[in-house]
């Protein structure tokens, strides 16, 4: 059933070619409704049990020349994130209610865009799932270099550059492991024995590859310009949902077919993913600009994911798999907050501007939907991102300790510097009082009454983010009894993790 | 052996000379007298006369589909295996299938010159088609070198002629005059080495030629004879260094001509050049594998291969005229379907036929956007394309398929091609010894996807520069056109999704 994620978002996409323009977000709406409805009710119907393997749901044969099945499967990891992305996808629809310009094409390439993502979530062919990963990259070009603001075309250039960078690694390590193995099937390689020194530059070309899009310092540079660059709805899937693919795709594939490269390889992992966690929050720090504020954040939380995932332990790996999770979520809310409610009301994202504006009064929902984003972001307790990357920190305590104590430390620049754009683009300093305020509203659009009020689809869309990471940070169970037996399954756990 | 049997055995190419002679008739007759009308009558006649004569184009058009459809049917007829005088004709399911798919290149390439309005003589050109069709035919359906040989001249010669048909225009000339250089040196190549290999066997026929090859040792003369022949078909299918008519063959023919030369020829190329290393020079195969090297064809093609991705990849990324691009990524393309040769074997040779056939699919479209850009603005720059997805979506969406088919993004037809013949490569040495040419073209088509997402940017992201005062609205006499380039698509994204449909049967039909 959950299969039909897959399906009715590609005939979505479909359907919005040969329809006219007036059906267009409501198509998308009811697409990913659907989506995110079927996942929700997978999530309800499976017993918990069956989710502690990567068991088939679909299976036929598919290309008898070279014996590849279309083959899905699910597990507590990619139920995860099959949620995840419904409902990021959700969200995204509702925060481009109000695209005008090339409405279908808009929604076409958005909906590809997700179709290709549960693909991946869902695939248990390597074949099947390094077409829907690929699938992704080409409608994020479009998305981003037709309907992206700032800079578009180079940052939508940079960014499909890179993801196809990354692809040409994991082309690489697919073949090996397809040549080596003799089969396409995951569970199947997953059972292989790879000779270790295979193992030992097949892992890492494999892992890094896909780490290319999960924004692994030093190839994170993509995602920041990236971001900032693509539409609202671009950044929000971008950095909800894409980002993940590159983690996600990392476990299931290269840690699972090459558990002793990944030993190998574990250290370096995880000294690039402190690096990212640091160094990219020192970077945020400095940023003018709000979306790459935002943008640089990701890559911080990211880090954590990555760092989850070389601790190799079932907490840490648990750890990672919810903060992609959390972090889809937060990173949406962010973005839409950035994107859609600031931006698209004063058409400027610098934080220096937005601190005369002092915009909490003049979008009060908007204010607080970022002091709620920028809460789950930092780690307040009760939010999806503290549960998240409290456990990826006790996983990591028993493997890299110094590890923690630096992340520690990374976490209060994560703290800084989203406290400071919390500060700069909403609460602006008091000082200069009523004449700042007089300036800004000179700043924003002339027909102030009615673009200004956050509309419906905006807060249904906020809201729907936000009770999921309250949901999840208050009742992590809810997921985490659902990812541990399926990270437990895998086998690259070092013994006793 | 009967004439009445060769004849029967002969029927697919004897069809397509009848029609190539009864188009020519046609043309000869009814073209003849409406050019003349047009001529010596004044202003009230010529509208009429140029009615007839765009009748005439549309008769000639008709017989020439027409004759080629039923040479597939009688493609169709011919018996599973035959082999006549001592492989000058032969027929398996390999050749069947391909003189299927050379046929149906030429009737999309009959269907482009549908609405090229700046081809005169029709019917000539058409009959030319034809003839440089036979010319595939007898190429695909031959394993014996002089038949080869002959199929090639026939061929190249009426290409010469395609490719220089628009008299009216000098960049034809030149591109005629190019391809017509270059080819016939690359000719006399492969006729002396043909003649060297013929002198140190003593025969032409592939099979025996293999068989004299594996008992006598390989002397300097004969390491000659196999890289001249080579070197002909290097040049044919354009690997560089061999490539260089390309680019001006593919921007200054007329469109359909390059979209021929692009396709048609190229699939020919690469089955006879597979038969001919893969069957006659099997037992001189070497080794291309990293850290064994042995001496052979498939060292020389593994350079060719690598040498041909990097240039044209490179040299692509600096093109500002859309069929010079296509021109080096042309080279670049067949550097990647030489990697299933050097692969070797069914699985190799399979994976490169694959790759080539819904290559030579992909170009044939891309060239009926091109006419189509070029009809409308007149001219294929890239910057003619800017706004074509306002101005139409359905080429523009099209354009798409080919472009990013050509990139080899899932889930077109490209991608299936390139993992097919890259798990190929992987898989035909021991311990992967095939993996830098793999990692090189794959490098290769990680440069490649810029510039095809460049063409993209400019039909999709940019703006039209200036509404055109005569926006007069091109598709209704592009109505034929469009729907043959919208099939073409549909191919290309059935071809990817579907894989099997081609693939299958071409392994099926391996010997």
């Amino acid at each position: 059933m959950i299969a039909w994620t897959i399906y009715i978002t590609f005939a979505g996409a479909l359907l919005l070619l040969f329809l006219p323009r007036i059906f267009a977000r409501w198509i998308a709406l009811f697409t990913t409704i659907g989506g995110l409805a079927l996942g929700l009710a997978a999530f309800v119907c499976t017993p918990i049990a069956d989710l502690a393997h990567f068991a088939t749901i679909v299976r036929v044969p598919w290309v008898s020349a070279l014996g590849i099945d279309y083959h899905l499967a699910l597990d507590g990891v990619s139920l995860t994130m099959v949620l995840v992305t419904g409902i990021s996808a959700v969200s995204t629809v509702l925060f481009s209610w109000d695209v005008e310009n090339r409405q279908n094409e808009f929604f076409f390439w958005l909906l590809l865009v997700v179709a290709g993502c549960y693909g991946v979530f869902l695939s248990a062919n390597l074949f099947l799932l390094f077409v829907f990963y690929e699938l992704v990259i080409v409608p994020k070009y479009f998305l981003i270099a037709i309907f992206g603001s700032t800079n578009k075309e180079y940052g939508a250039m940079k960014l499909t550059l890179y993801s196809f960078f990354g692809g040409m690694f994991v082309f690489i390590g697919i073949l090996v492991a397809y040549v080596t193995g003799g089969t396409l099937d995951l569970n199947q390689l997953a059972q292989f024995q790879f000779a270790p020194g295979l193992q030992s530059w097949a892992f890492p070309v494999l892992f890094f590859g896909f780490a290319v899009l999960a924004g692994i310092w030093p190839l994170h540079t993509w995602a920041p310009t990236g971001h900032a660059a693509a539409p609202t709805a671009g950044s929000m899937l971008l950095a909800g949902i894409v980002m993940k693919l590159g983690s996600y795709a990392g476990l299931r594939v290269a840690m699972n077919l090459f558990p002793q490269g990944f030993q190998m390889w574990s250290k370096s992992i995880a000294v690039l993913a402190v690096i990212g966690i640091v160094y990219a929050a020192a970077v945020a720090l400095r940023q003018s600009d709000l979306k790459f504020v935002i943008g640089y954040s990701s890559v911080s939380h990211m880090g954590f994911v990555l760092l989850g995932l070389a601790t190799a332990n079932v907490l840490g790996v648990s750890g990672a798999v919810l903060q992609m999770f959390s972090h889809g979520v937060i990173a949406a809310l962010l973005f839409a907050v950035a994107g859609r409610m600031i931006y698209h009301r004063t058409h400027t994202r610098e934080l220096d501007a937005l601190a005369g504006m002092n915009l909490s009064h003049a979008l009060p929902f908007a204010a607080f939907t970022f002091v709620i984003a920028a809460a789950a972001s930092i780690g307040i307790p009760g939010f999806s991102g503290f549960v998240a990357e409290i456990t990826i920190l006790i996983g990591a305590w028993k493997a890299y300790p110094l590890a923690v104590w630096i992340t520690g430390a990374g976490m209060v620049l994560v703290a800084a510097f989203t406290l400071r754009a919390l500060k700069q683009s909403f609460f602006g300093e008091a000082g200069s009082g009523v004449v700042r305020l007089q300036e800004g509203r000179v700043a924003l659009d002339p027909d102030w009454n009615e673009q200004q009020s956050i509309t419906a689809a905006e807060k249904i869309g906020a809201c729907l983010l936000m009770f999921a990471t309250l949901v999840v940070g208050v009742y992590p169970k809810l997921l985490l009894d659902r990812i541990m037996p399926a990270v437990e399954a895998m086998r690259f756990l070092k013994s006793g993790g | 052996m009967s004439y009445l049997e060769l004849l029967k055995l002969a029927s697919p190419e004897a069809i397509v000379v009848i029609t190539a002679l009864v188009v020519l008739t046609i043309g000869l007759t009814t073209g003849r007298e409406a050019a003349g009308a047009t001529v010596s009558t004044a202003r009230p006649t010529g509208n009429a006369g140029s009615r007839s004569s765009t009748r005439s184009a549309a008769l000639c058009a008709f017989v020439a589909v027409l004759g080629l459809a039923v040479a597939i049917g009688a493609v169709l007829m011919l018996p599973r295996n035959a082999t006549l005088f001592g492989g000058m004709l032969v027929i398996t399911p390999l050749t069947s299938l391909f003189k299927i798919i050379c046929i149906v290149l030429a009737f999309f390439t009959i269907l482009l010159t549908t609405s090229e309005k700046s081809l005169r003589h029709r019917g000539e050109y058409l009959a030319i088609v034809l003839l440089a069709t036979i010319g595939l035919m007898l190429l695909v359906g031959s394993e014996e070198l002089l038949m080869i040989f002959i199929g090639l001249e026939l061929l190249g010669l009426s290409l010469y002629v395609m490719a220089a048909f628009d008299k009216t225009d000098l960049r034809s000339a030149e591109a005629g005059l190019k391809y017509f250089l270059f080819g016939s040196t690359s000719s006399a190549f492969t006729l002396f080495g043909i003649s060297l290999i013929y002198g140190m066997s003593g025969t032409t026929g592939l099979a025996a030629i293999s068989a004299k090859l594996a008992t006598a040792s390989v002397q300097p003369l004969l390491a000659v004879g196999i890289v001249m022949t080579l070197v002909g078909f290097a040049f044919k299918i354009a690997a560089a260094p061999f490539h260089l008519w390309a680019p001006d063959a593919y921007q200054g023919a007329p469109v359909p001509s390059a979209a021929f030369i692009a396709s048609g020829s190229k699939v020919a190329s690469f089955v006879v050049l597979g038969k001919i290393v893969l069957i006659g020079f099997a037992p001189v195969h070497g080794n291309a594998a990293w850290h064994g090297m042995v001496a052979g064809w498939s060292p020389v093609l593994a350079a060719l291969a690598a040498f041909s991705i990097l240039l044209g990849n490179l040299v692509a990324l600096a093109q500002s005229n859309l069929r010079r691009l296509l021109a080096y990524s042309a080279v670049a393309h067949a550097g990647y379907t030489l990697l299933g040769l050097v692969a070797g074997g069914r699985d190799g040779f399979s994976a490169a036929l694959f790759y080539t056939t819904t290559y030579a699919i992909t170009l044939v479209g891309a060239f009926g956007v091109v006419g189509f850009v070029r009809h409308e603005t007149g001219g294929d720059d890239l910057s003619n394309f800017s706004g074509l997805c306002s101005r139409s979506p359905l080429m523009a969406g099209c354009m798409a398929i080919f472009m990013l088919s050509l990139a080899g993004i899932p889930p077109l037809a490209g991608f299936f091609g390139k993992f097919y013949l890259f798990r190929a490569a992987l898989q035909a040495s021991p311990s992967h010894g095939l993996l830098w040419l793999v990692a090189l073209a794959l490098f290769g088509s990680f440069i490649s996807l810029y510039y095809y997402l460049m063409v993209l940017k400019f039909i999709f992201v940019d703006k039209q520069a200036e509404a055109g005062a005569d926006h007069r609205s091109v598709m209704t006499d592009y109505v034929l056109q469009t729907s043959a380039i919208s099939l073409l698509a549909a191919a290309v994204l059935l071809l990817g999704v579907m894989p099997d449909i081609l693939a299958a049967q071409i392994l099926a039909a391996m010997p």
